[in-house]
């Protein structure tokens, strides 16, 4: 499997700025790479595109030389930087885990993911406890290409070295591809087999920071 | 810094619980933070750590009087000796008391962002400074919250707080969503305000960061402070704490080993009556059984008795 994003500009309004300029991108399954960047200048903008959630105005998003498909299980999974604003305060966090798959039990464990926390509202838990609902729903056996806007800065550094390891333990089995977005240099050094600088690949002059 | 005056901020056995509905019209108390006692001095700058869902935000809370109506609150909370009623906390909020929340969705979704960083007592003047300073353009007064990317947001939130040179900031988790940069640029502003005598409770997970910044680092876990010491012993690394859980939390951070303990923090329905810690911790024995009380060891204070 492989993503490849191909010329991609876009902006949000007509006459708003310009987000992303002319961003070409490429990965492998099996690869993680880390992209940074200073805040603002379009490194969640560009996640959402690679996951199709927007539609860039030029270029498109290809896995494996086809463009995403908007039907059905989409094999590129955005794990979002909110987990707040991520689910369903309507729904009990069972519906939410269980949405397009099954997890395991022993997945649901190695999360740390507890099972009397699943008959409660989503406003009942804490944003690092949301979090870890929100990874193990996007690790469904069918997703290739994981990307990671900021999953653990939410979480305290125990739990982020723990979901971490059960992620990439995980990733390399599956030979998962991740995308994964970050400001803390250390924990990029320690988990991306590539980091990319967003600002190197963006073909724009940056007033609005 | 001690005992010379009072301190801005005193937290002396706080107690919070909620009240749930269990089947019916059962009602059942959650005890979420138990007796917990924090000082904050004039031009200090106290960084509170630990896992997440300890309730480091229901402390921030609790302060602030902001716990929804469920919430039982038992214990004192001072604010320059006096005690901070709800009374008080109306006269003091935005002007002396600054309060910056975790979650971006704590702005008005309907409002632009400019007026919302003026807020009530505020000067346009004032608050164009504050956006020059936090590296935000002009243009962005003129915004709505969605327009804003998580990092000028957070931004956003800081400068509002910032508004009135507060006496007491509490900053809840200030720093995710910022690049390392702005993130040591926002610390340091703090670390400015704290050198011209204001008090600082800031409650965050990058430890790393914190420790750039702070004078005393309190450990939180499960509902209470398992470990408060200076800032130099968490600097020193793992050998110079005290509590096995500050122990583990240093050996997680990702320059570190990046090595994860076993196990998940206690519900706050279903805590051990011992030490909170101990079924995840490898010195347990016979003495983690009974309630552990606050010791002064070595310059700080811990809940362990093994702590040496």
């Amino acid at each position: 499997m492989q993503l490849e994003a191909k010329n991609i500009t876009f902006q949000y309004t007509p006459k708003g700025p310009l987000i992303l300029n002319d961003v070409s991108f490429h990965m492998e399954s099996g690869e993680r790479v880390g992209i940074v960047g200073p805040s603002g200048y379009g490194k969640s903008t560009l996640a959402r595109i690679l996951a199709g959630y927007e539609t860039p105005e030029k270029g498109q998003v290809l896995l494996d030389n086809v463009p995403l498909s908007t039907k059905g299980y989409c094999p590129v999974q955005l794990i979002y930087q909110h987990p707040e604003l991520a689910v369903n305060p309507r729904w009990k966090m069972k519906k939410i885990l269980t949405e397009c798959w099954n997890p395991d039990q022993e997945l649901l464990k190695k999360m740390g993911i507890e099972e009397s926390w699943m008959n409660r509202w989503p406003s009942e838990l804490s944003g690092g406890e949301l979090q870890r609902f929100c990874i193990a729903r996007a690790l469904s056996s069918e997703t290739k290409i994981l990307i990671c806007d900021e999953i653990t800065t939410m979480l305290d550094v125990i739990t982020q070295a723990q979901i971490w390891n059960v992620l990439l333990e995980i990733a390399d089995a599956r030979k998962l591809g991740m995308v994964i977005i970050t400001h803390n240099k250390s924990l990029a050094e320690q988990v991306c087999t590539r980091i990319i600088s967003l600002p190197e690949l963006n073909h724009i002059e940056q007033q609005d920071v | 810094m001690k005992g010379k005056k009072a301190p801005v901020l005193q937290v002396n056995d706080l107690v919070v619980a909620f009240s749930m509905y269990q089947r019916g019209f059962h009602k059942k108390n959650l005890e979420v933070i138990h007796a917990l006692s924090l000082e904050v001095g004039a031009g200090e700058i106290v960084a509170v750590v630990g896992s997440s869902g300890s309730g480091k935000s229901i402390l921030a809370h609790a302060v602030l009087n902001l716990l929804p109506k469920n919430a039982v609150c038992s214990g004192d909370i001072l604010y320059k000796g006096e005690s901070l009623d709800s009374k008080k906390c109306k006269q003091l909020f935005g002007r002396e008391i600054a309060f910056i929340p975790q979650s971006i969705d704590y702005l008005d979704p309907l409002m632009k962002v400019g007026e919302q960083v003026q807020g009530v007592y505020g000067t346009k003047e004032r608050q164009r400074e504050l956006f020059e300073k936090y590296q935000l353009s002009q243009e962005t007064e003129n915004k709505y919250p969605f327009q804003l990317s998580g990092g000028m947001a957070r931004r956003t939130l800081i400068s509002g707080a910032m508004m009135h040179h507060p006496d007491l900031i509490i900053a809840d988790e200030p720093t995710p969503g910022l690049d390392l940069d702005m993130a040591m640029e926002t610390l340091k502003h703090f670390r400015d305000f704290a050198d011209q005598g204001t008090a600082v409770l800031m409650i965050t997970h990058d430890i790393d960061l914190a420790l750039n910044v702070a004078d005393r680092v309190a450990v939180f876990y499960a509902g209470t402070i398992l470990e408060e010491a200076p800032t130099a012993d968490f600097i020193a690394g793992k050998e110079a704490v005290r509590h096995p859980y500050s122990k583990a939390l240093i050996d997680a951070l990702p320059q570190n080993s990046f090595t994860p303990i076993a196990g998940t923090q206690p519900y706050a329905g279903n805590l051990p009556s011992g030490c909170l810690f101990a079924d995840r911790c490898i010195y347990r024995d016979e003495k983690c059984v009974g309630e552990q009380k606050m010791r002064d060891v070595s310059g700080g204070k811990v809940r362990c008795a093994h702590a040496t």
